[in-house]
C-alpha cells in the first residue's frame, strides 16, 4: 500500500514555547539548569550520557526516526545529542532559543515510549534524559501551550479536562439513568466505603466519552461486584503534569487519587484502558511521592478483562465476527508487561485477531503517548508524519479495526487512520466487549 | 462533639430491623448506614421507575413526591439522616424528610460541623458557584469553586474559588493568579495561581490553606497573607489548638519536614511527611513519614517509629491522653495495627481508623477478614463476625462499646462490655 505523505511545517508557531522563550532569561536558564543536575539529577543522567557510544542501535526502535526517512536527528541518540548533550557540554549556558527547541524536541518529537532502551546494548533510556529536558523546560517556564494548559487543569481540578466537580457527578448519573433503561437496577455507587474495587478513568471520559463510563458500569453490575466510584477530586487517574516535567503537581494528582481509594476504602483500584495514566499511578506520580508501589493495589483494563472472563464473571455470547488487530500500548506492555493478557481476552471476545508486526514488547509507539498528542493542534500534521510506520504496520494488517486499549494511542491512531487514509475503525476492547458479552434478560 | 451519655448504654442486643424484609417492598435497597448512636438504620431504596426514597427502620419517609434521584445518605453526628436529593430537576439537601426550601441545579460534598447541628454543601445554580449553610446559600457566587471546608464548630464556610475568569488555554494568564479562597462567600483580596486544603482554626476565625505563589513555589496562606518563606512543595496546614499557630508539611532540599509559621521545627528530614496531628493537649505533634524511598511509619515531633511498612501507613490517631498514637500499616497488602510503634499480630483485608478509649488505655477497630467484618479490640478479635460493622464507639465510662452489625441481613444494636471481648 502506498501511504500519502503528510507535509510538515517547517517552523510550528506555539505560543506556549514561543512566549515562554521571550520572557526567558539567561539567570534563569542557568539556575535552572544547576538546580536540575545537582539537586535532580545523579548517576542515572551521568552513566547514560558517558556510556553512550553512538552506535546507533536506538534509531531503528524509534517510529519517528523511521517514518522520516532515517533522519538521524529523529534518533534517540540524535534527540539526546540536540537537547541534554549541548547542555551538558555548555554547562547549562544555553540561550532561550535552544530551551525553546529542546522543549518542542522532548515534547514533541519523543513519546518516551522506551522501545529505544529496549534495543540499547548498555541499557541507556533515552526516554528518561528527555523527560530530564522537560523538567529543565518546564522551570524554565518553556511548554507548548496546550499540554501546559492541561498540566493547569490538574492543577486546578485534579482532572485533565478541566471537569468541574457537579459535572463529573452528573455525568456519571447520567450515564447511570442511560444505563438503567438497559438494566434497569444498574447502578454507579458513589463513595461506597468498604468495596472491592474503585473504579477510576480520566477526564476525556467524563468530557467527550461518557459512553464508556456506561459501559464500564454494565459490565461491573453484570459481573455482580462490589464496587464504587468517588464523587470527588482523585477519580481522574491521568496526568499530563508528568509529561510536562510539573513533578509536584504531578504528586500531588497522584495523591488525590491513592488517598480517594484510602478514603473509599477499597481493596483495589481499577482503572480504564489508559497507558500514560497507568505509568502515572504504578511508576512516576507514586514514586515521586515515595510510594515504591501503589500504596492500594491498581489493575489496568486488560488484567480486569482477563480477570472477569477467566472467572467466568462475564461471558461471551457470540465473538465479534470483524476481523481485528491490536495495538499493544507501551505503557502497558514494556511497563507492565501485560501484552499476553490483552490477546487472551481479545481471542476470547473476537473471532478474527491479527497480529500486526512488530508486535507485543515490540511494537511501535502510537506516537501519541508521552504527552505528545497533548501538545494539541500545532503539531498534529507532525506527529501523524512521524508515524508512517506505524500506519503500514496498521495497513498490512488489513484489519477492520484497530484495538488500542489507550486513550492517547486510540485518539492518535484515529489521527493516523484519518491522515493515512486507512479502511479501518479504532476502538477500545470495552467497545467489543459490551457488545458481545451475555446480557442479562430485561424483566 | 456528640455527648453520648444519653444513649442506651444497658440494653444488650436489640434487633433494631429486619433489612432483608424491606426488600420486598422497593425494587432495589442500597447499602444501609447505622445512626451515630445505633438506634436507626437507613437506605436509599428504589420505589418505581426513576422514583426513589429513604428507607429508616423498615418505614419509608413521609415526602409529597418521590425523589428521582437520592445519593450520598449520611447520618450526621447528632442522629439526623440526611440526603441529596433532586425533585423537579432541582437539587437540595434533605434532613429527616425535610428539604431545604432553597433548591439548586446541583448539590454536592454535604459535610456536617463537629456537633451536627450545622449541614453545609456545595451547589451550582445557572452555571454559578457557592456553599449553602443550613439552606442558605452565599451572597457572592463564582465561576468555579472547590476544596470546600466549614468549620468544627459550624460557624463558617471556606472553598477555593475562582475569581478571573480563563478562556481555553490562557495559560499565561493563569500564571498570573486567577484562584483565592473565599470565606462565607467573600474572597480574599490576593489572589494565587492555585489554592488548596483549607483548614479553620479550632473557632471557626481564621483560614489557612496551600497556594502556589507561581508555577514552582508553594507556601502557606492564612487568612489571605502569606507566609514569608516559600518551600518546594507543601501539604494541608492545621491549627494548632493552644498556640494559634499553624503547622504544615513543608518540602525543603533535604526532605520533607515540618514548620510552623513558616519556620521549621523539626530538625529530621524525611521522604514524606503528611498527615500531621496535634495532641489533645497540644504538646505533641505526629505525622505520618516516609524514612526512606518506600518505607513508611509515623514520627512523634520528629522522632519516627522503628517499625516502617512497605504500601503505606494510614489513619494515625492520638489518644484522648495524648500519651499514645495508633494507625494503620500496610504491607504487600496485608493490613495490621500499630499501635505506638508496636504491631499487632493479628492481619486483616481492611482495617478503619483506630478509635481509643475514654482512658486511652483500650483500642479497637472495624476489621475486614475473608469476606466478614468485625471489631478488634487490643489485638483480639470479636467472636461475631458481620456482613457488616460500622465504628465501634465506646461508653463515657470505657466500659462498653457499641456495636452496630449487620448479620444475614439484620440489624443489630449490641452494647458489649470490654471485658466480654
Amino acid at each position: 500500500m502506498v501511504l500519502p505523505v503528510i507535509k510538515v511545517e517547517d517552523k510550528i508557531i506555539d505560543d506556549g514555547l514561543d512566549k515562554g522563550m521571550e520572557k526567558l532569561t539567561q539567570d534563569r536558564i542557568e539556575n535552572v539548569i544547576d538546580q536540575v543536575m545537582s539537586g535532580e539529577t545523579g548517576a542515572r543522567l551521568k552513566a547514560y550520557v558517558e556510556t553512550c557510544v553512538h552506535c546507533g542501535l536506538c534509531s531503528d526502535a524509534c517510529h519517528a526516526y523511521l517514518s522520516r526517512d532515517r533522519d538521524p536527528k529523529f534518533s534517540p541518540a540524535g534527540k539526546v545529542k540536540r537537547t541534554m548533550s549541548v547542555i551538558l557540554k555548555k554547562g547549562g549556558k544555553v540561550t532561550p532559543a535552544f530551551i525553546r527547541d529542546a522543549s518542542e524536541i522532548a515534547s514533541t518529537e519523543c513519546n518516551a515510549c522506551k522501545r529505544c532502551a529496549m534495543y540499547c546494548p548498555f541499557g541507556i533510556d533515552p526516554a528518561y534524559i528527555m523527560l530530564v529536558v522537560r523538567r529543565i523546560c518546564h522551570l524554565c517556564g518553556v511548554t507548548p501551550l496546550y499540554i501546559q494548559d492541561t498540566a493547569h487543569s490538574h492543577a486546578v481540578t485534579q482532572n485533565q479536562m478541566w471537569v468541574k466537580e457537579d459535572e463529573w457527578i452528573d455525568t456519571l448519573q447520567w450515564q447511570e439513568e442511560d444505563a438503567r433503561e438497559e438494566m434497569p437496577n444498574l447502578r454507579i455507587p458513589l463513595d461506597k466505603e468498604g468495596a472491592d474495587f474503585m473504579y477510576s478513568v480520566i477526564g476525556p471520559e467524563p468530557k467527550f466519552l461518557a459512553g464508556l463510563i456506561y459501559q464500564a458500569a454494565y459490565i461491573f453490575n453484570v459481573a455482580g461486584l462490589n464496587w464504587t466510584m468517588p464523587s470527588f477530586p482523585g477519580w481522574d487517574n491521568s496526568d499530563m503534569a508528568m509529561y510536562t516535567g510539573d513533578n509536584e503537581i504531578m504528586g500531588r494528582n497522584k495523591r488525590f487519587h491513592f488517598e480517594a481509594a484510602q478514603r473509599l476504602k477499597v481493596k483495589r483500584i481499577v482503572m480504564g484502558e489508559c497507558g500514560h495514566a497507568f505509568r502515572s499511578v504504578y511508576d512516576m506520580g507514586n514514586r515521586w511521592l515515595s510510594w515504591a508501589m501503589p500504596p492500594v493495589p491498581m489493575v489496568h483494563a486488560i488484567e480486569f478483562y482477563y480477570e472477569l472472563l477467566t472467572t467466568g464473571k462475564i461471558k461471551v455470547k457470540e465473538k465479534y465476527k470483524k476481523s481485528v488487530t491490536l495495538h499493544d500500548p507501551c505503557n502497558v506492555v514494556r511497563g507492565r508487561g501485560l501484552h499476553e493478557k490483552a490477546r487472551y481476552v481479545i481471542n476470547e471476545l473476537c473471532e478474527d485477531f491479527r497480529e500486526m508486526h512488530p508486535n507485543r514488547e515490540h511494537n511501535y509507539c502510537c506516537n501519541a503517548g508521552g504527552g505528545v498528542i497533548n501538545c494539541g493542534p500545532p503539531f498534529k500534521n507532525k506527529r501523524v508524519a512521524n508515524n508512517r510506520v506505524k500506519a503500514k504496520q496498521c495497513a498490512d494488517t488489513g484489519a477492520e479495526i484497530l484495538i488500542t486499549p489507550c486513550h492517547n494511542c486510540h485518539s492518535g491512531m484515529e489521527d493516523i487512520v484519518l491522515g493515512y487514509k486507512l479502511d479501518m475503525h479504532v476502538k477500545f476492547i470495552s467497545d467489543i466487549m459490551y457488545e458481545v458479552m451475555e446480557k442479562p434478560e430485561i424483566g | 462533639m456528640v455527648d453520648s451519655v444519653n444513649w442506651d448504654w444497658t440494653t444488650g442486643e436489640k434487633l433494631v430491623s429486619d433489612i432483608n424484609e424491606w426488600k420486598a417492598s422497593y425494587n432495589w435497597v442500597e447499602e444501609p448506614y447505622a445512626s451515630p448512636d445505633g438506634e436507626k438504620v437507613a437506605a436509599i431504596v428504589n420505589t418505581d421507575e426513576a422514583e426513589f426514597n429513604v428507607c429508616e427502620n423498615g418505614k419509608a419517609w413521609e415526602i409529597e413526591a418521590p425523589f428521582e434521584k437520592a445519593w450520598c445518605l449520611r447520618f450526621s453526628p447528632d442522629g439526623r439522616l440526611t440526603v441529596i436529593a433532586s425533585m423537579d430537576s432541582a437539587w437540595t439537601v434533605v434532613a429527616d424528610g425535610e428539604p431545604w426550601e432553597e433548591s439548586y441545579d446541583f448539590v454536592w460534598d454535604m459535610r456536617f460541623s463537629e456537633d451536627g447541628k450545622t449541614i453545609a454543601a456545595a451547589a451550582q445554580q445557572e452555571g454559578e458557584y457557592m456553599m449553602v449553610k443550613d439552606g442558605v446559600p452565599w451572597e457572592n457566587s463564582f465561576g468555579f469553586i472547590t476544596c470546600m471546608a466549614l468549620s468544627p464548630g459550624g460557624e463558617n464556610t471556606a472553598a477555593t474559588v475562582q475569581t478571573v475568569p480563563l478562556g481555553q488555554a490562557e495559560v499565561f494568564k493563569f500564571q498570573k493568579g486567577c484562584y483565592t479562597a473565599a470565606v462565607n462567600g467573600d474572597a480574599w483580596d490576593k489572589n494565587f495561581v492555585n489554592v488548596w486544603n483549607m483548614s479553620f482554626s479550632p473557632d471557626g476565625s481564621k483560614l489557612a490553606a496551600e497556594v502556589r505563589l507561581n508555577l514552582y513555589d508553594y507556601t502557606i496562606v492564612v487568612d489571605g497573607q502569606p507566609w514569608e518563606q516559600t518551600f518546594g512543595c507543601v501539604w494541608e496546614p492545621i491549627f494548632h489548638p493552644e498556640k494559634g499557630t499553624v503547622v504544615s508539611p513543608v518540602r525543603t532540599a533535604e526532605g520533607w519536614t515540618i514548620a510552623e509559621d513558616g519556620n521549621i521545627i523539626w530538625d529530621s528530614r524525611f521522604a514524606q511527611v503528611w498527615h500531621q496531628k496535634i495532641s489533645p493537649d497540644g504538646n505533641k505533634l505526629a505525622a505520618i513519614v516516609a524514612t526512606e524511598f518506600g518505607r513508611w511509619t509515623v514520627a512523634v515531633d520528629g522522632k519516627a517509629w522503628g517499625v516502617t511498612f512497605g504500601d503505606m501507613v494510614t489513619d494515625a490517631v492520638f489518644s484522648p491522653d495524648s500519651s499514645r498514637v495508633a494507625c494503620i500499616g500496610t504491607e504487600n497488602q496485608i493490613y495490621k495495627i500499630v499501635v505506638d510503634g508496636k504491631v499487632w499480630n493479628s492481619e486483616f483485608d481492611m482495617i478503619w481508623k483506630p478509635v481509643f478509649s475514654p482512658d486511652s488505655k483500650d483500642v479497637i477497630v472495624k476489621i475486614e477478614k475473608d469476606g466478614k467484618r468485625t471489631f478488634a479490640l487490643n489485638n483480639k478479635i470479636w467472636n461475631r463476625m458481620c456482613d457488616e460493622v460500622w465504628d465501634p464507639v465506646f461508653s463515657p465510662d470505657g466500659s462498653k462499646i457499641l456495636c452496630r452489625t449487620v448479620e444475614d441481613g439484620k440489624y443489630y444494636r449490641r452494647i458489649v462490655p470490654v471485658s466480654e471481648f
